[in-house]
């Protein structure tokens, strides 16, 4: 099997009339990697995935898969295969001829083609379906035969556009996992586009959060979740808790913060921000719910926050507790379920503490919308 | 028992006076429009040309000299064919079928480009140009023609004008206009059902097929054309029995030397009043028709039922 080639996108603008749909991207993925376009519906994601197969060429900027420049090369000459999000099966062609279809179109006779088709049915564990329609498929299996198809041509890199999308969230959690065994196993290049964090960090290597054409931050998954870049990040990726106010006093890479409704907060500063914030800017500080815990009533800590409780959920594993924070919007806290009946009653007042290194400030900004 | 189930199924869903209301119109229409006219046509066919009469008099038998009159004409000893007519038969057959294929090469392209560039401004106004010019009937169409190709038409005037030709060609005499009528009255037939079917496909699959390298040519051979089938089938099959039954168009725009079958039938009807004999004229190209229709679906895998699609 091929050892995965890297692909590097430089300077890449994409432009359709005035709308920028794409703006100065660069991002290099590493050869063998898996690496995930995170972001919203209409952040450009299927857009870079297009430019990368040869669908549309860029306004500016370089493709280069391998380090070869791919301008002016088609999609059906690029080492790239595409699984489209409704997977785009041929329905008339038996379930072996769409797997071997690439092999078909280069005109490798019928025998060979077959053989190939059942090993590869054989590695998604469909074997002696090659005879049925993809009609005659359940989703899951349809999804296993767009891998095989598309891996059937030998790619380089393979792109993914949301294929998990239309499943159901159990055959979605196993499809991750079978995933992403596959793309240790094949060894080559998983390009991924999703708007679904959990499956961007169970599978990359790598995630790059986009937002409105722009690309945010690139970075693990961990990262990523444990340290966001912009507020942007901090808001999509994960449940986060905002808390809006000014920077008081910076001391290294810890800073307090004035908060609007919660009073002097300490918080490591976001590593990508260093050096960007001062007294005084306009901050948002992120804490996350699970990292909040409940202690015994504390004075004038720079780690605690006073809240009264709105409501309480019952979620299984956890509870959520949501309480009154700034600007309307809610503080939510995740407490592990350990047999309570509840953890609070609605009105009371509670004292939260943190870990003031689990929670992260940066300079305020834009916040992804719910 | 199968059938039982959608008969009650059909009442459950219709009552059972809107179902019965349903099922009586349908079965008027069925009954009274089409099954006993052609019966009646039929019956005819199997008839001498009696004068009153004898009509139901002991002359009046069942008979196959109609239909014998159409492979070897008068000739009652069998030995000579009615090589007249039974040349326009053939010659009608033929020309159909190239009219279809014509009408399938032509449309096959405009279809694509229609249901690719999905509901677009542009593509509605290009489809109500198209239909426009049907709402002039189709002799005035004809006659248009007749005067586009005639030897001082539009057309013979601008070949003569680009000195393209030093004198008029004859289009209609060589049945160049008759041609282009009939692929200009059915057109449409065949163009829209392959607009519906192209249009329904997933352009994913056609972008799924490209970037596993395949060419446009294979694109259209494995993907497009398999897709669009039915929608061929079903503009192929109206635009064939129709132009194969067309009567306007040959008798306003064809040569004087070229009858079409049906002008043979018409004759029979209105200028022999032989009703006999042109029932059994009409009862052979409907027949034949039908034959033809049914042995190209088996050899092109294409179901009844898809053409109801």
């Amino acid at each position: 099997m091929s050892s995965g080639v890297a692909v590097n996108l430089e300077d890449i603008w994409i432009r359709f009339g005035d709308f920028v749909a794409v703006r100065d991207a660069n991002v290099n993925i590493n050869g063998g990697d898996f690496f995930s376009f995170l972001g919203p519906s209409g952040c450009g994601k299927t857009t870079i995935l297009r430019a990368v197969s040869g669908f549309l060429d860029p306004s500016e900027g370089r493709v280069l898969i391998g380090g070869k420049d791919m301008a002016g090369i088609g999609p059906n000459k690029r080492p790239t295969a595409l699984i489209f999000q409704n997977l785009a099966l041929f329905p008339l062609m038996k379930v072996w001829e769409n797997i071997s279809f690439s092999m078909e179109v280069a005109g490798i006779g019928a025998k060979e083609r077959r053989k190939r088709a059942d090993e590869l049915l054989d590695m998604i564990a469909l074997e002696g379906q090659g005879d049925k329609l993809p009609s005659e498929l359940s989703g899951g299996q349809k999804q296993r035969v767009a891998i095989a198809r598309a891996l059937c041509a030998n790619p380089d890199v393979l792109l993914l556009d949301e294929p998990l999308s239309a499943l159901d969230l159990k055959l979605r959690q196993h499809m991750r996992t079978e995933l992403r065994e596959i793309q240790k196993r094949v060894g080559i290049t998983f390009i991924y586009i999703t708007h679904d964090q959990g499956e961007a960090l169970t599978m990359s290597d790598n995630v790059a959060v986009m937002k409105a054409g722009v690309i945010d931050q690139i970075d693990s998954g961990h990262n990523i979740y444990d340290h966001p870049a912009t507020p942007f990040v901090a808001s999509f990726v994960g449940e986060n808790n905002v808390f809006r106010g000014k920077i008081k006093s910076i001391n290294g890479n810890e800073a307090i913060v004035s908060t609007n409704r919660s009073g002097d907060l300490l918080s490591r500063i976001a590593p990508a921000q260093l050096g960007n914030l001062n007294v005084g800017d306009d901050a948002m500080m992120f804490i996350r719910p699970e990292v909040l815990n409940l202690g015994p009533a504390e004075e004038s800590s720079k780690s605690t926050i006073s809240a009264d409780v709105m409501n309480e959920e019952f979620e299984g594993n956890t509870f959520s507790v949501f309480l009154e924070g700034d600007g309307g919007k809610s503080i939510k806290m995740s407490v592990p379920n350990a047999g309570q009946d509840h953890i609070s009653s609605r009105g009371e007042n509670l004292s939260l503490h943190y870990d003031p290194s689990n929670a992260v400030v940066m300079p305020a900004g834009e916040l992804a919308s719910e | 028992m199968k059938k039982k189930m959608i008969f009650s199924n059909f009442f459950k869903t219709n009552g059972v006076i809107m179902g019965s209301i349903l099922m009586g119109l349908v079965g008027f229409w069925l009954i009274f429009l089409i099954v006993l006219p052609q019966l009646s046509m039929l019956d005819y066919s199997f008839r001498f040309n009696l004068p009153p009469a004898d009509v139901g008099g002991p002359k009046d038998v069942y008979t196959l000299s109609n239909y014998q009159f159409l492979i070897y004409g008068s000739d009652d000893t069998h030995q000579t064919y009615n090589s007249v007519d039974l040349k326009v038969f053939v010659r009608t057959i033929i020309a159909a079928m190239m009219v279809t294929i014509f009408n399938i090469l032509l449309c096959y392209p405009l279809a694509y480009f229609l249901g690719q560039s999905k509901g677009s401004a542009f593509v509605r106004l290009l489809v109500v140009l198209l239909i426009i010019p049907y709402w002039i009937n189709e002799i005035l169409r004809a006659f248009a023609l007749r005067i586009i190709f005639g030897d001082s038409g539009l057309l013979n005037e601008t070949l003569m004008f680009l000195h393209l030709t030093s004198e008029p060609i004859d289009f209609i005499r060589h049945d160049v206009a008759l041609y282009a009528g009939l692929g200009y009255a059915y057109i449409l037939l065949m163009l829209f059902p392959m607009y519906n079917v192209i249009e329904s496909l997933d352009r994913n699959q056609i972008e799924a097929a490209r970037d596993m390298g395949a060419s446009w040519v294979k694109i259209h051979r494995r993907i497009v054309i398999p897709h669009a089938k039915p929608g061929i089938a079903s503009g192929a099959t109206m635009v064939f029995m129709l132009s194969a039954g067309a009567l306007a168009a040959p008798q306003i725009l064809g040569g004087p030397s070229s009858l079409w079958f049906t002008q043979l039938v018409y004759q029979w009807f209105n200028d022999s009043l032989n009703w006999q004999q042109g029932a059994a004229y009409a009862i052979v190209l409907l027949v034949s028709t039908i034959t033809i229709v049914l042995t190209v679906m088996r050899i092109f895998k294409v179901n009844m039922g898809d053409i109801g699609k």
